[in-house]
């Protein structure tokens, strides 16, 4: 089954995999990153570099900054009021910082925890509406990337006939991949997802973290997860955070079978958290 | 204490309770039923006070404009033109001032601020008609006939003082409904991005369409009911001009001015019926706010 495959990819990487990953560039880099909201300080010097083209999971605890750091990194940190953040984020080699944060949404892309499909446009609109705001009003161009995004997203077979029906009329895990499609229709960089499975049952889970695998070929993913069999399942790296640092980042199956912090090692035999 | 709860949650309704459900039902019942009689009694008793300007004029007096008490010849044309019309004027003025003011206060201004704005704004919403009656004649008229209006009295005038008083409506309830907008919906489409208008116009708007037809009906209600400004500033002239700066008259004002000294019973009658006919008015257009509410709401 789906699953099975699915639980297979981290054991088929080849037995050299530190070298696979390794050799590709760097999409995102983030040094001595510091969040807060208000006065209380969430992120401590966070270091990371994201790869492309990789899938890199987020664990930690529930309140570890986890969210706080993936909305650093399309800034969406700071549309919250209040909530400031500085130290360096490179998008390549541009200053994420110094960029327009409109700009930058659109080239860093994000799916979050609840499915969040506008209400009040249909399955097509909802795919569409990135593209619309970038003035893409060709309807030929417009159709064709809904199909091609709505058939990365694996979704395709299941709404292509009622692609004029509300968006919000799909079930929670249809949703949440018309919510992937509606970011991967404007063709980002980096895809940022913040628990995107957590509302889901394990079978609408199985169908992203295989479309996950599948779309890794041509974008970054960096995704938050609370689910370690699922990060084993779906990452090359793995960043596990503790109370706002950084404890280890690694490669997933290193970190996975010999992590070197204690710390670690504490939270995913399951000790604590 | 804890049991206590569980056992009164648990206990079975006895004959006490039906008792009780009943007699509440029926003193509601009585209530709901009592304002409906009131409703079709007034309704009623108006079409009987009219009945002679409908025997005489028919259905024309609603499309005849000649209004002469002394000759008893009645048409109710340029009042219910008159209402139309200051009515439109003033929702053309005040929804894109209003939604604008809901807009600026929700998305951009400071917390502080729009607290500030909004009580002002509310304010405005309790000054009573008269006293924006007295404003229009101070200084809309006066303004107007400085800016080359033949009387400073006119259509336009009413429509102004009318904006200014359903402004403060349509600014509150839009706001009301632009805060309901789920933070998540915002978020997703900032997170494609986009900029804060394109996040207004995509998603907030779209969001609060229903809560602002609301609105407007609402508006648009009081706006054809309002006497007593209008009154003051509509020129009171039973006549249809192409101008929107001419004096022109209002269905409410025309009953307001000469229910107190009316010549004859023809012409009582006649005002009365006018009083059907704004009241009629009043009913389709809430019917109609209505239903559009139910259609909207039904789509979503
Ligand atoms: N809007 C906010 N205002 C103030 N404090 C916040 C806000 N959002 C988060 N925090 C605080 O920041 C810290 C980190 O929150 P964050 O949401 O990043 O955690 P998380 O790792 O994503 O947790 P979870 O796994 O539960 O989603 C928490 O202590 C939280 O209380
Ligand atoms: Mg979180």
């Amino acid at each position: 089954m789906a699953a099975t495959e699915i639980d297979m990819r981290p054991m088929s990487l080849p037995a050299e995999s530190s070298a696979t990953p390794k050799a590709m560039p760097i999409a995102m880099s983030v040094r001595d990153l510091r969040a807060s909201y208000g006065a209380a300080s969430v992120l401590k010097d966070v270091n990371l570099e994201v790869r492309e083209r990789t899938v890199t999971a987020i664990i930690g605890p529930s309140g570890c900054g986890k969210s706080t750091l993936i909305r650093c990194l399309n800034r969406m940190h700071e549309a919250i009021p209040g909530a400031t953040c500085d130290g360096d984020i490179l998008l390549g080699d541009r200053n994420a910082l110094a960029l327009d944060p409109v700009l930058l949404r659109r080239e860093v892309g994000m799916v979050f925890q609840r499915p969040n499909p506008f209400p009040t446009m249909t399955i097509a609109q909802n795919v569409a509406a990135g593209l619309v705001l970038n003035g893409v009003c060709d309807h030929a161009v417009l159709a064709e990337t809904v199909e091609k995004s709505l058939r990365r997203a694996a979704l395709w077979d299941e709404v292509k006939d009622k692609l004029d029906a509300p968006g919000v009329g799909l079930s929670g895990g249809q949703q949440q991949r018309l919510c992937i499609a509606r970011a991967l229709a404007v063709e980002p960089r980096v895809l940022l997802l913040d628990e995107p499975c957590s509302a889901l049952d394990p079978i609408a889970t199985g169908r992203i973290e295989e479309l996950l695998l599948q779309i890794k070929d041509q974008l970054t993913v960096v995704i938050v997860t609370h689910n370690m069999q699922q990060a084993a399942r779906v990452s090359e790296y793995t960043v596990f955070m503790l109370m706002g640092e950084m404890v280890e980042y690694g490669l997933t199956r290193q970190m996975f079978t010999k992590p070197t912090d204690k710390r670690t090692e504490d939270y995913i035999t399951g000790r604590f958290g | 204490m804890v049991t206590a709860v569980f056992d009164r949650a648990r206990r079975v309704p006895g004959s006490r309770e039906r008792a009780g459900d009943l007699l509440f039902r029926l003193t509601i019942s009585g209530v709901a039923g009592i304002i409906l009689l009131a409703a079709g009694a007034l309704a009623w008793q108006l079409a009987r006070e009219s009945a002679s300007t409908w025997k005489s004029f028919g259905l024309a007096f609603l499309w005849t404009s000649t209004w002469d008490p002394v000759s008893d010849v009645f048409g109710v044309l340029p009042f219910l033109y008159g209402t139309a019309v200051s009515s439109l004027l003033a929702l053309l003025i005040a929804v894109p001032l209003g939604v604008g003011a809901a807009i600026f206060l929700t998305e951009l201004a400071p917390k502080r601020l729009a607290d500030i704005l909004m009580f002002a704004i509310e304010l405005l919403a309790a000054v009573p008609s008269v006293i924006l009656g007295l404003m229009g004649i101070f200084i809309l008229v006066p303004g107007m006939r400085a800016l080359g209006a033949p009387y400073g009295v006119g259509m336009l005038t009413a429509g102004l003082i009318l904006a200014f008083m359903v402004l403060p409506y349509i600014t509150t309830i839009t706001r009301e409904v632009l805060l309901t907008v789920p933070r998540p919906l915002k978020e997703a489409m900032y997170a494609l991005g986009g900029t804060r208008w394109e996040v207004v116009r995509g998603v907030s708007l779209p969001y609060a369409r229903s809560g602002i037809v609301g609105a407007v009906f609402l508006s648009l209600g009081r706006a054809l009911g309002e006497t007593m400004a209008v009154t003051m500033v509509i020129g009171n002239t039973p006549k249809i001009s192409a101008s929107l700066l001419a004096p022109g008259y209002s269905m409410a004002a025309v009953i307001a001015n000469e229910l107190a000294e009316a010549a004859s019973d023809a012409h009582l009658s006649a005002l009365v019926a006018i009083g059907l006919t704004l009241m009629v008015v009043t009913i389709v257009v809430n019917g109609a706010a209505r239903l559009m509410l139910y259609r909207l709401g039904s789509r979503k």
